[in-house]
């Protein structure tokens, strides 16, 4: 039977506007909602379908950040998975030692599968999964669309550039997850009462013995530039005129 | 699911409520169980307020809360400013002619959404589940037809009335005793006031609608501590409002309108009040290279001691802006909601302790008038009505001279003044008014509602029913439209209501317009509309806006 290892991240809520601190050294976390990042939550679900249609046992997730990341692990739970880890840290973690770390989590874990979300949302850097796979020397798929889990294999279709492509891969195995692959339910009012009481496991980063010190400096954080206000134009000719004097045509 | 006591909103009475009846449940040694639902995404999305805040209600609540670490509140107010504003001045009125019922030293100014963030943890610390994502859309009723509880709203059912993929279904909370804590113009309040006549003996309720923006300014244009409030321009002096401007924080200031909803003339656009309001000479100076951060509006209640209608039904009570403790003068209430919230937990603990608990905890209804909120409310019950009867400046100048008999000798010489009519019924038709222009917004300082609406984080589920409900569909062309212009397109500070035609030069073959989803959850609608159309219901739990510390 199946064992799934699922990475959750708390992240800036999707509804809302980041906003960069006044020193530019990063976005204002401080008073704003933060949730589990959209594609860990789909792959929350997936393994939980997996469970519920019987092929999985056992899902666990993990999430690497300050205590308030237990939200995140809160959500996983309360969508179904069966008990946390929370690695707890107030520093940033750069995904490669993200990855160190949960590689660690998997020796001593021992899952077949382990789905990540194909990036977090706050820093879209798209890299965990990748070298989470490397670093386990485990076969990898990518931005899952649609997954089938068989015996001892699951089969991955993922989207490429101009099409889909199907991958079967021996577990254990990485997969990263897309916005594609399932909804994630809404969790009900009683199963968020049930996850409260379930086991989430609090360590400490230093016990894993990885330096997780930046390898990346953040110079500076700043918004988009504003766009600038149109204008209306009454005729063909005077559109042309306008792209002309823009140097567009 | 069942529980002693489920308690409907977030806020703050609702949070004082569920803290107190645990602190009782540990003081006794006895278990009570407290469920608090939410409709918005977590607490304090949906707190918008000042604020100035008066402790008296933290104090009573919680021992040294002002030591605790994670304290939302670090801003005295060190100074108070009230101005009376004309087109192109403004007159600071000297603090010493006051009435001492308006004083704020020793209130702090702060972010009440953070406020309710703090309660929320101190409860959760207490052990009082906290739900918040899930609207309560139904009051369930037992045989005897006392309150047993609310259901929460299905999820996932489409503009069509069909099941999408995430379809949930609601679930019941039933409760020995069911706490409302809505809010002003609850949609389960509303239907208890009806229910029940709670309103039977008391005075019609007076709203108002508060629009906020939260502003970071230079440093040099910053003066930590000052709370500033004006009136006159740019109302006319039959309409009743102000502003509110207060400095706290990391140069943070928090500025906003308040327009009386019995605001007559149907082409005042309150948002259009209160852009305008800051282009003014002694005001604009604030935002000289200042950033907007955040923008909001809430209904709020301005009826006072005379309006507040019987708290208590069987099974259950209002609490806090539900039943309307907003003190106008002070232009505050989040004291009076915390300190209704522990009223009404003490009553429902003493009942839940007998052997045999009444259907009704009336205790708390009994006691309220000679409580601290009885008496922070009627020494100042005629200033709204002496406001809304003589205009500005002259009403206000009546209702100072009025607190200040109240003070002096300790009663008014009006007695108890009536409100007239409510607000819907105020609106003067179109023909009757001069109608009102708003300049264009720049961009800088003012700006147009969408972009308002933007810095909200106002979301809702894409695929859902409608949750502004018309009674009748063709009232707001056939009649709203010829009338008073279909004033839903002004009073609406979220740009919700539109009326399009089909050729905009000739008017020809109008539309009513609802975008939903722009809805910041404020209530206006379903308190100003002429003919009590709209009713306002919970769209699924965990939409609406997300305002950060607003």
């Amino acid at each position: 039977m199946t064992k799934i290892l699922v990475p959750v991240k708390l992240v800036l809520d999707y509804n809302l506007k980041a906003r960069v601190k006044s020193d530019k050294t990063g976005i204002d976390l401080t008073n704003v909602k933060l949730s589990i990042n959209p594609f860990d939550e789909i792959s929350v679900e997936e393994a939980v379908r997996l469970k519920e249609a019987g092929k999985a046992t056992e899902i666990v997730v993990v999430s690497i950040g300050p205590a308030k990341a237990q939200d995140a692990l809160r959500s996983g739970l309360a969508i179904g998975a069966d008990r946390g880890i929370l690695i707890e840290t107030t520093e940033v973690v750069e995904p490669l030692n993200v990855a160190k770390i949960l590689a660690k989590v998997v020796e001593t874990e021992k899952p077949d599968l382990v789905f990540l979300g194909k990036q977090a949302i706050d820093d879209d850097s798209n890299q965990t999964g990748q070298s989470l796979a490397a670093l386990l020397d485990w076969p990898q798929a990518t931005f899952a669309s649609t997954l089938v889990l068989e015996d001892g294999a699951v089969q991955v279709t993922r989207e490429v550039d101009g099409g889909h492509q199907t991958l079967k891969l021996a577990l254990p195995a990485v997969v990263t997850v897309d916005l594609r692959l399932n909804e994630p339910r809404y969790p009900t009012l009683p199963n968020i009462m049930k996850s409260k009481k379930k086991p989430i496991a609090t360590q400490k980063i230093a016990e894993f013995g990885i330096d997780i010190t930046p390898r990346l400096k953040v110079i500076e954080v700043h918004e988009p530039p504003t766009r600038k206000a149109g204008i209306k134009v009454k005729t063909a000719a005077e559109l042309v005129d306008n792209l002309k004097k823009a140097g567009v045509l | 699911m069942e529980f002693d006591v489920v308690i409907v909103g977030g806020g703050l009475a609702s949070l004082s409520a569920a803290i107190r009846l645990k602190q009782v449940s540990k003081m006794d040694g006895r278990e009570i169980s407290v469920l608090v639902v939410e409709k918005g995404s977590e607490i304090g999305a949906h707190i918008l307020s000042g604020a100035v805040i008066d402790p008296i209600g933290l104090d009573a609540l919680i021992a040294n809360w002002r030591d605790d670490p994670e304290s939302p509140l670090a801003t005295k107010v060190e100074e108070d400013a009230f101005l009376f504003l004309t087109k192109k001045s403004g007159y600071r009125l000297p603090n010493a002619l006051m009435p001492k019922l308006m004083d704020n030293h020793g209130n702090y100014i702060g972010s009440l959404g953070n406020v309710a963030r703090f309660l929320a943890k101190k409860a959760e610390e207490l052990e009082v589940e906290i739900f918040p994502g899930f609207a309560a859309t139904e009051i369930l009723y037992d045989e005897q037809g006392r309150v047993a509880g609310v259901a929460t709203g299905d999820l996932g059912i489409g503009k069509d009335g069909s099941h999408h993929g995430g379809y949930t279904r609601g679930v019941e909370l039933r409760a020995k005793y069911t706490l409302f804590g809505e809010g002003a113009r609850g949609s389960l309040t509303k239907q208890l006031l009806a229910k029940f006549n709670l309103a039977a003996n008391s005075d019609v309720q007076k709203f108002g609608i508060g629009i906020k923006e939260l502003w970071q300014v230079k440093s040099k244009n910053f003066r930590n501590g000052l709370a500033q409030h004006s009136f006159g321009w740019p109302l006319d002096s039959q309409t009743g409002g102000g502003s509110f401007l207060y400095h706290f924080d990391d140069n943070l200031v928090s500025v906003g309108f308040v327009v009386h909803l019995n605001y007559s003339n149907p082409t005042l656009s309150p948002f259009g009040e209160f852009q305008r309001f800051k282009t003014h000479p002694r005001i604009r100076g604030v935002f000289e290279g200042a950033k907007r951060i955040s923008y909001g509006a809430r209904a709020l209640t301005e009826g006072g001691w005379q309006s507040v209608p019987k708290l208590t039904f069987p099974g259950g009570a209002l609490i806090g802006c539900a039943a309307g403790f907003v003190n106008v003068p002070r232009i505050k209430g989040s004291h009076n909601a915390i300190l209704s919230g522990i009223q009404a937990a003490d009553a429902v603990a003493a009942e839940l302790a007998k052997k045999n608990p009444a259907p009704e905890f009336t205790a708390y209804d009994e006691g309220w008038r000679a409580s601290p909120i009885g008496r922070d409310l009627k020494p100042v019950r005629n200033v709204k009505p002496l406001w809304s009867r003589y205009g500005t400046p002259f009403g206000i100048m009546m209702g100072a001279l009025d607190m200040w008999t109240n003070v002096l000798v300790g009663k008014s010489f009006f007695g108890t003044l009536l409100h007239g009519k409510p607000d819907y019924a105020c609106l003067k038709p179109l023909a009757d008014v001069t109608p009102i222009t708003y300049p264009k917004p720049d961009g800088v300082l003012t700006f147009d509602r969408l972009s308002s609406v933007f810095l909200s984080n106002t979301n809702h589920a894409e695929d859902q029913r409608c949750h502004l409900t018309l009674k009748d569909a063709s009232i707001p062309i056939s009649s709203n439209l010829p009338l008073f212009g279909e004033p839903a397109r002004l009073y609406c500070p979220a740009a919700v209501y539109e009326v399009t035609y089909k050729d905009e030069n000739i008017k020809s073959d109008p539309q009513f317009v609802i975008n939903a989803q722009n809805c910041v959850h404020c209530k206006t609608c379903d308190i100003k509309d002429p003919a009590q159309n709209i009713n306002w219901v919970p769209p699924e739990g965990g939409g609406g806006p997300n305002y950060p510390n607003m």
